[in-house]
């Protein structure tokens, strides 16, 4: 009886330890951080196109029709153009083993975690390394395939690697040659997976802004990128909450499928199998060879030719008269530590860093502070986390000049001090911080708590003792995971900051819009420095992730 | 019927398979008997074309096979852990192989509803793969690959992940429908009992190389070697040194004397290893002390000098009992030590 009572009085005990504060204090700052400037820019937004004039005007709705348009042509092309080059990689990571493969995955993974700004600066440097010109669509095409190719070789090629190679030997066994195995066998069982990943890319190439902005020549307007206009250089507010009403719509719904077709998936997970082998025959000798040194050349070239241009000069520092002196230089970093008069910016460019720095570790401590207390929450869930889980990750499915468009709306261009650039990325980040979180929390073993709870801990102190020491990782990935949003993030940044306050990107964007060779050169040297911060961040995540 | 000469098959660098020669011949089960990893699976997969061998030659009617195609050999096989087709039904799932024959579809209905009886399973056309039980999703396996009406069938450990009961039960209906269908069977497993109870001929698979090819009974009348003796759990294997007593040689062991009566020849003092069979009539004497015992139901298993022997009587621990066993030599000799 009293041993009962002990053990019922320490179950009590236990139950406490799992939240040490009420939900209700757990989501209360989240919340309140959404409704103010997530919630209430997007109430403002929708009030501005509440306006019979502005929806009805026809030249609004040619703009509309217009845009709308070569948004989903764009976001089309690129995403078959993707499939193009992500089916074969997929097959190739999935189905062989080769001499470098490890080094080729993780090469085609980089472009996606890159910022845009530093894809599109790559690309122009490889363009200007090669002496080639493109056709501002093809560049932005071939853009888009090359930081969303890793989706479709993670979601289908890891489909495919997950896909029982005997279902495939059934088939053949029964009398299916090697078409209609693909048809009947696998291409049923990839299918959702394939089509999610369709989903995902066509999402992103639709909500692209950066690589449209800096590669599309000043004439290739998106949806995203004609809301920018609309606020900062054809001001007409209306029509930008217009078109932002219409682009919520579309991106609201393709994450809407793309969940709905995930859900399938993860219900259908089977275990992985080795399916991975040398390549055998002759056919798929050359197959690898081929396809391999293709992407290896594709990949390699743009992030290669970046740190390469931002070292050789190619052209006139200013203007076409003067002598081009071609040649391995240091001038465009030095030129980066220089305030020059009649230059771009009232600082001299390595502000820049110094500020997209600090705006990140503002965005960090922003989005832990928020994000942890509702991956707690959502570790342990209760009907009221099933109703308040899609809320927190609602800001993935508005896009970023959207979120900066809101908060100029709601709270007036006066009103932008710096603290909104890192209340912006902390909206993009707070997603990220929570997954990164969530599993963690979750994956803490009740036993442990208990354990320490019988030895005489309390609450407080397992939660020192215990869950903090196991957290420490999951909560380093996260804070990397916001350090690299805020440090690439450009959309909502160009909106909000000042011209005396730029980022990195927007600085890189600056320059790469004004002519004469030293611009260009400070551009390429900027967009190295960045790819180097965010390569390193991502082999520290990565690290991470493998230890 | 099916016949392979001189297979051989490396796997990371590894001989996996060596020189692998037999046949399957009509109305015969051939059961193919292994431990895991001896590369029982990966020679169905060669035979079904899935892979391709090193060397040697597969031939099926006297054709050989080597530029066949799987899904033209018209082989079926049946996965240990079923291998059925998830985004399928029942129906679709047995009907898969006639479709491939493009079979018109009032046949293949009247087809699928036949294997489904055959196999107890009437009623589960529209049923969803995930619906069933391990041992239905086995009989529809079994249904899907006897559907195409093969020239041979081969089954990959198709007991192996199923409880005792169901097993057996599955056994008796496998061994019934094999009788009726009268294809050529090439059956793989590690489970002698299975093998046993289905083969008209077995192969032990050691190290890549069949080591003992016979009939159930030739087999455990004499196992050959020492592998195949412990592995099928036939008596004791021992070590003992020769020994010339006038014209006749003798095995020292640790239980006892014996003659050696096998022809082969042995030099004195030679290691050589023995088969040693509890018998009941004739055969030599031997004493031991009961150093352990275990209850096996009807009988007693004693183990002494890490041999083991089953007596009916219950003994006392520590006790000494008589037992009279017959012992045989096997045809490899264990390493002399230096």
């Amino acid at each position: 009886m009293y041993l009962g009572k002990r053990v019922n009085r320490l179950m009590v005990r236990k139950r406490s330890a799992r939240l040490p504060i009420p939900r209700f204090g757990l989501w209360l700052f989240p919340l309140l951080f959404l409704l103010a400037f997530f919630f209430y820019p997007l109430s403002k937004i929708l009030r501005l196109t509440f306006d019979a004039d502005v929806f009805t005007a026809p030249e609004n709705l040619q703009i509309a029709y217009r845009v709308t348009l070569f948004t989903f042509y764009q976001a089309g092309l690129s995403t078959l153009l993707t499939f193009f080059l992500g089916i074969p990689a997929s097959i190739l990571f999935s189905r062989f083993n080769f001499f470098g493969k490890p080094f080729l995955r993780a090469l085609t993974a980089i472009p996606f975690m890159l910022p845009t700004v530093v894809v599109a600066a790559a690309f122009n440097s490889a363009l200007s390394i090669l002496d080639l010109q493109l056709a501002p669509l093809t560049l932005i095409l071939l853009a888009h395939v090359f930081y969303n190719t890793t989706i479709v070789v993670r979601m289908v090629g890891g489909a495919l690697a997950s896909l029982d190679p005997k279902l495939e030997q059934a088939a053949r066994s029964l009398g299916a040659n090697s078409l209609r195995v693909w048809r009947e066998v696998t291409f049923p069982l990839l299918r959702p997976a394939l089509v999610a990943a369709i989903l995902l890319v066509f999402l992103f190439d639709f909500t692209s802004f950066g690589v449209i902005l800096l590669l599309g020549g000043g004439k290739l307007a998106t949806l995203e990128v004609e809301i920018y206009l609309r606020v900062l250089k054809l001001p007409n507010l209306p029509l930008a909450a217009w078109l932002a009403l219409l682009q919520l719509i579309f991106t609201l719904l393709i994450s809407f499928l793309y969940s709905k077709i995930n859900a399938k998936i993860t219900t259908q997970t089977a275990p992985r199998f080795a399916t991975a082998r040398p390549p055998q025959t002759f056919r798929e000798k050359i197959f690898v060879a081929a396809f391999a040194l293709l992407l290896a050349a594709f990949f390699i070239a743009p992030l290669l030719s970046l740190p390469i241009r931002s070292f050789a000069r190619l052209e006139a520092d200013r203007g076409d008269r003067a002598e081009v002196r071609v040649g391995l230089t240091a001038d465009y970093y030095k030129e980066l530590f220089v305030n020059r008069r009649g230059s771009l910016f009232y600082v001299p460019p390595v502000q820049a860093a110094i500020n997209s720095l600090s705006i990140a570790a503002a965005t960090v401590l922003f989005s832990l502070t928020l994000g942890f207390p509702v991956a707690l929450a959502l570790s342990r869930p209760t009907r009221l986390e099933k109703i308040l889980d899609p809320l927190i990750m609602l800001p993935l499915g508005a896009s970023a000049v959207m979120l900066g468009l809101g908060l100029i709306v709601a709270y007036g261009r006066a009103l932008a001090s710096p603290i909104f650039i890192p209340i912006a990325h902390t909206l993009i980040a707070l997603p990220f911080v929570v997954r990164a979180l969530q599993p963690a929390i979750a994956a803490i073993p009740e036993r442990l708590r208990q354990a320490a709870t019988v030895l005489g801990a309390s609450p407080f102190r397992v939660w020192q003792t215990i869950d903090l020491p196991i957290l420490r990782r999951a909560v380093l990935t996260a804070a990397t995971f916001a350090f690299t949003i805020s440090l690439g993030e450009f959309g909502a940044t160009l909106l909000l900051s000042r011209p005396e306050l730029p980022t990195i990107p927007v600085a890189i964007a600056r320059f790469l819009a004004q002519p004469g060779g030293l611009n260009y050169g400070q551009a390429m040297a900027l967009s190295t420095i960045l790819m180097a911060l965010t390569i390193l961040c991502i082999l520290f995540i990565e690290k991470d992730n493998h230890a | 019927m099916l016949e392979l000469k001189n297979i051989s098959k490396q796997y990371a660098g590894q001989p996996l398979l060596e020189n692998i020669s037999f046949k399957v011949k009509e109305n015969e089960t051939v059961c193919l008997l292994g431990a895991s990893g001896s590369g029982k699976s990966t020679l169905l997969k060669l035979i079904a074309g899935l892979e391709h061998p090193d060397a040697g030659s597969l031939l099926f009617n006297r054709v050989d096979l080597a530029h066949t195609p799987p899904h033209l050999r018209d082989f079926g096989l049946v996965f240990q852990d079923y291998g059925l087709f998830p985004h399928l039904d029942i129906f679709a799932n047995v009907a898969f192989g006639l479709r491939m024959k493009n079979k018109p579809l009032p046949e293949i209905k009247q087809s699928v509803t036949e294997l489904l009886a055959q196999v107890n399973l009437t009623g589960f056309e529209n049923r969803k793969v995930t619906d069933l039980s391990g041992g239905e999703q086995q009989r529809v396996a079994l249904a899907r690959a006897l559907a195409p009406n093969p020239r041979l069938l081969m089954f990959d450990e198709p007991l192996g992940a199923l409880d005792k009961n169901l097993k057996a039960d599955l056994l008796n209906e496998l061994r019934a429908i094999l009788r009726k269908t009268k294809t050529p069977t090439l059956y793989v497993t590690h489970d002698q009992e299975e093998a046993f109870a289905l083969a008209d001929r077995i192969l032990l698979l050691h190290e890549g190389k069949i080591i003992r090819a016979g009939t159930p009974e030739e087999i455990w009348q004499n196992p050959l070697s020492s592998f195949a003796a412990k592995f099928f759990g036939v008596g004791n294997v021992i070590v003992g040194r020769v020994r010339a007593e006038g014209k006749r040689l003798k095995a020292e062991t640790d239980f006892g004397t014996f003659d050696l009566k096998c022809g082969s020849k042995h030099a004195k003092a030679e290691l050589v290893n023995l088969l040693m069979k509890q018998t009941s009539v004739a055969g030599a004497e031997i004493k031991l002390k009961v150093e352990d015992l275990l209850f096996m139901k009807d009988q007693f298993q004693v183990k002494s000098r890490g041999a083991v022997f089953l007596v009916k009587e219950k003994p006392k621990l520590g006790q000494t009992i008589q037992l009279r066993v017959k012992v045989e030599c096997l045809h490899e000799n264990p390493e002399e030590e230096s």
